[in-house]
């Protein structure tokens, strides 16, 4: 008696599993078959740095960093929502973001591009800097702190792009490497733009011969430029988002 | 008609006084002579405490993010944490200065301390001659007033690791303390809690489309 109900037993337990398994598998062909009709998505992440209790940096005319990349992070959405590209924020007022959540936030939202915005008085037009990790192979889980190592790569290759985008628009980039540990985070590639003051050669004009971080045309121009960039990025990263 | 032994007496008394006169006005003049002596062997210039050597400099520029070698002559103690110190502190004299390529406000006085602490290999061991972890030991008034931003942040970070290395080449990580006490950010930006490779700081920065 024992002898036939522990055969029953184990006969149940196999089919069980034999459904959960069909149902995985068919699901997943259902999932795959959605995604290859709506085509594949390309979502951008815009993070406005600081926010709230962290006023970031002084900027001139008394202007915070804070407000200036949140100015900088709406009119980039606008114009990256106006090409059909959706765009994911990490604050869209002034409240307080800790770092964490700003990376939750990009990873949630499976993004080909995630942008961590600045501004600055230091140095001459834009800063594009990626990750100062270490690149390393891509595997299925990440340790939190270094999760942007699996893409450090990506991550070049979209600095290289906004590198020229920026470039043809007229302005002074600077590529470097950095640690932050929002983008340190991020599980998409990533880079930091910082905007400071257009000087020399390149600058419209001020009196003083400088384009202010004050000075909507500037910001508007380098909205567009960035905007441009993705644009490209969108064409180059279509294919897949493998890190 | 004064007694005889008075008169002894009076002209003891006075004998004496004349030997103890003489003996403090002797005493008097080798004090002063050794007063002298003490004043004449006081520095009237600031002391070499060792001879100069080249001492090699990674100056930040802001202009084009870039951090590039400079080579001075500065008299540097054989005391590697003195040494570390030196240098660090050269470095921030020049970001000081009113013409800086990267300016900061601070100066020598804004190192604190350098340690020089020796990295364990995996087997646990330390070697005589191994790498070291370097601990920078800046002034919180230092970061109070470090202009805020990503890239003056990150040059100031990057110039101190590569000049530790090129002057110490031992020096293989670098960890940042403020007050002593561990620091999340430089002035908002760069981080601050974690370790720094010295020879990937070295690596040319900035670039230009």
């Amino acid at each position: 008696m024992a002898f036939f109900a522990g055969r029953a037993g184990r006969g149940g337990a196999a089919c069980v599993l034999s459904l959960a398994a069909a149902a995985y598998v068919f699901g997943s062909q259902l999932a795959a078959q959605d995604r290859n009709a709506a085509g594949p998505r390309f979502v951008v992440v815009l993070d406005a740095a600081h926010g709230g209790d962290d006023a970031g940096a002084r900027l001139s005319n008394g202007q915070t960093e804070k407000s200036y990349t949140l100015a900088l992070s709406v009119r980039l959405r606008s114009l990256l929502m106006a090409r059909g590209i959706a765009v994911v924020t990490a604050r869209e007022s002034d409240v307080t973001v800790n770092a964490d959540r700003r990376a939750e936030i990009a990873n949630h939202a499976n993004a080909q591009a995630c942008l961590s915005l600045h501004a600055s008085q230091s140095g001459s037009g834009v800063h594009i800097f990626v990750s100062s990790l270490a690149p390393v192979q891509g595997t299925r889980f990440l340790p939190w702190n270094t999760a942007q190592s699996a893409w450090v790569q990506r991550s070049l290759s979209l600095a290289g792009v906004m590198n020229s985008a920026l470039g043809h628009a007229g302005m002074n980039v600077t590529l470097g490497r950095t640690a932050l540990p929002a983008i340190d985070s991020m599980a998409c590639p990533a880079v930091a733009v910082e905007v400071a003051p257009e000087r020399g050669a390149n600058a419209r004009g001020d009196a003083q011969g400088a384009d202010g971080l004050d000075d909507p045309g500037y910001q508007a121009r380098v909205a567009e430029a960035l905007a441009a960039a993705l644009v490209e990025w969108r064409q180059e990263a279509i294919g897949g988002r493998q890190p | 008609m004064i007694p005889r032994h008075q008169t002894v007496l009076f002209i003891v008394l006075l004998v004496a006084s004349v030997i103890m006169g003489s003996v403090l006005w002797h005493l008097r003049e080798r004090a002063h002579q050794r007063l002298l002596q003490g004043e004449n062997s006081a520095p009237t210039q600031a002391p070499q405490v060792a001879p100069a050597e080249q001492a090699t400099l990674m100056v930040a520029n802001d202009a084009d993010n870039s951090v590039l070698t400079r080579i001075l002559a500065l008299p540097l103690p054989q005391n590697p944490e003195a040494r570390a110190r030196a240098v660090l502190g050269k470095l921030l004299d020049l970001y000081a200065a009113p013409d800086a390529t990267h300016p900061v406000p601070g100066g020598a006085s804004s190192i604190a301390q350098v340690f020089l602490v020796p990295i364990a290999d995996a087997g646990g061991k330390v070697a005589q001659s191994g790498p070291e972890l370097a601990v920078v030991n800046l002034t919180g008034a230092f970061a109070a007033n470090h202009p805020s931003g990503l890239e003056t942040e990150t040059l100031t970070v990057l110039s101190i690791c590569a000049t530790l290395h090129a002057n110490l080449p031992r020096v293989s990580e670098v960890r940042f303390l403020v007050d002593g006490q561990q620091r999340d950010t430089l002035a908002g930006h760069a981080d601050l809690t974690r370790t720094y490779l010295a020879a990937e700081a070295s690596q040319p920065q900035g670039a230009r489309p």
